[in-house]
């Protein structure tokens, strides 16, 4: 490691990450299954849109556990907002969905990652964002950094849900629905009253109806499960997408 | 310096004395990657060592298979924070596939089929340290786990294992890879828990 690295190849303009100390802020029920929480971390450097963080627990005997999350906000004002998804067999996500509450402090480190990202300005390609479940929380950061800039780049997401308690930031994605940003929902098991589309896992079909088309060349990023995101970037080539037009980031590791 | 936050004693169920620090045992398998998928049929696979003269050296799947295929039961360590222990592979290892391959440069680079690279020192790939492996736990290796062949490095955070290896290209200095472009550790040694720069 004597050798540093050289300077042949970019290096990616990034936030420098290191480790913060955090206070929750507040905390509220985001679904039936996940919180929406706010830290309050004064160190806190920003963050892009789409990119993550650990969290670090510790016991009073020392014992650790660290988990990855995605940030749900972009903002660079001190705070971070995260949405946890409860996993049930977890061991981080179970506490701060249901033990964690305002005043309490943890560690995170970040930010983190600047592939899955969407920057301001850096194109006027139109871009397709495909959400599973909690999938959503990096693209809901993206589209609001894409709703402060002002920024008139096309932005559509399609967010594939099970039922509509299931979505979210419902409430804040409605809001930031406009002339330039479309928001449509696939539901899989349970629809709204008055829902005219069908019900059911998405099809490449649906896909294709529902999203930007080849031919617009959009830039794709896609979030959910394993299965959620092979399956819809494996629709995305057949329907002519490039590789390296698809973005993919995946949870489920813990 | 870490503080215990309220409330947090942990589970526990998974401690074990192997894991490198900030790491959870998982029994599944999870999957990480960047993009697509790539599907990569074997008659078509071909792995290319590029040496410091720019010579290639190349296996057919089959002239791999012919170097020896080995048995290792190895621990591997993803940067998210899980780990899973006592993974049967096989494959070949870099040992047969470097043996003949003169080169004064000390680092290479891994490239992919679909494009991901990532930097390694060569003294990690050899000694008996990685692998080009082919099959994991009794099956070969699926395309979302970096099937038909990836690189398997388990001394080193796996994302150094590149899926759906295609080449090592011999290099002078340690010029950094995909992630490592993107953020993370130029090394990435889980016990010194080198995740990030």
């Amino acid at each position: 490691m004597n050798t540093p690295p050289s300077t042949a190849q970019p290096v990616q303009h990034r936030m420098r990450s290191t480790w913060h100390t955090a206070t929750i802020v507040e905390t509220r029920a985001e679904t039936p299954h996940s919180v929406r929480m706010t830290l309050a971390v004064p160190t806190w450097p920003g963050s892009e849109p789409g990119s993550h963080l650990d969290v670090r627990l510790t016991a009073p005997d020392g014992y650790q556990a660290s988990r990855s999350y995605s940030i749900a906000s972009s903002s660079p004002w001190g705070h971070v907002i995260l949405a946890i998804d409860e996993l049930p067999d977890g061991e981080v996500s179970p506490f701060l969905v249901n033990e964690a509450r305002p005043g309490d402090t943890l560690e995170v480190h970040g930010p983190l990652g600047s592939y899955f990202v969407w920057r301001p300005g850096q194109s006027d390609r139109p871009v397709q964002l495909i959400a599973g479940g909690s999938g959503v929380v990096p693209l809901y950061a993206m589209a609001v950094a894409h709703d402060l800039a002002g920024d008139s780049t096309p932005f559509q997401l399609l967010y594939s849900v099970r039922t509509p308690a299931d979505a979210f930031f419902a409430a804040e994605l409605t809001e930031l629905a406009g002339p330039s940003f479309q928001v449509t929902h696939a539901y899989t098991r349970q629809a709204p009253t008055g829902w005219s589309g069908t019900v059911g896992r998405l099809t490449r079909d649906s896909l294709a109806a529902s999203t930007i088309p080849a031919s617009e060349r959009p830039r794709i990023y896609v979030c959910g499960s394993t299965g959620f995101t092979e399956t819809v970037a494996a629709w995305l080539l057949d329907l002519g997408h490039a590789t390296t037009d698809i973005l993919t980031e995946r949870f489920g590791g813990l | 310096m870490s503080f215990a936050t309220r409330g947090f004693s942990g589970r526990r169920g998974h401690a074990d004395t192997r894991l490198p620090p900030g790491q959870t045992k998982v029994d599944k398998w999870p999957v990480l990657s960047a993009g697509p998928t790539p599907h990569v049929e074997t008659a078509e696979w071909e792995l290319t060592v590029q040496d410091e003269t720019g010579t290639d050296h190349r296996w057919s799947w089959d002239e791999l298979h012919a170097l020896g295929v080995e048995d290792v039961t190895v621990d591997i360590h993803c940067v998210t924070h899980w780990s899973k222990l006592d993974m049967a592979w096989r494959g070949v290892s870099l040992d047969k596939i470097l043996e003949n391959i003169r080169s004064e440069h000390r680092y290479v680079m891994a490239h992919s089929y679909g494009g991901y690279t990532t930097n390694l020192p060569l003294e990690d790939l050899v000694g008996g340290k990685a692998w080009i492996a082919t099959e994991a736990e009794g099956q070969p290796l699926q395309p979302e786990h970096g099937g038909p062949a990836r690189l398997l490095v388990p001394h080193l955070y796996f994302w150094k294992s590149a899926k759906w290896v295609r080449g090592l290209t011999m290099m002078p200095t340690n010029d950094p890879g995909f992630w490592e472009r993107y953020g993370y550790h130029v090394h990435g040694d889980p016990r010194k828990e080198q995740r990030y720069r």
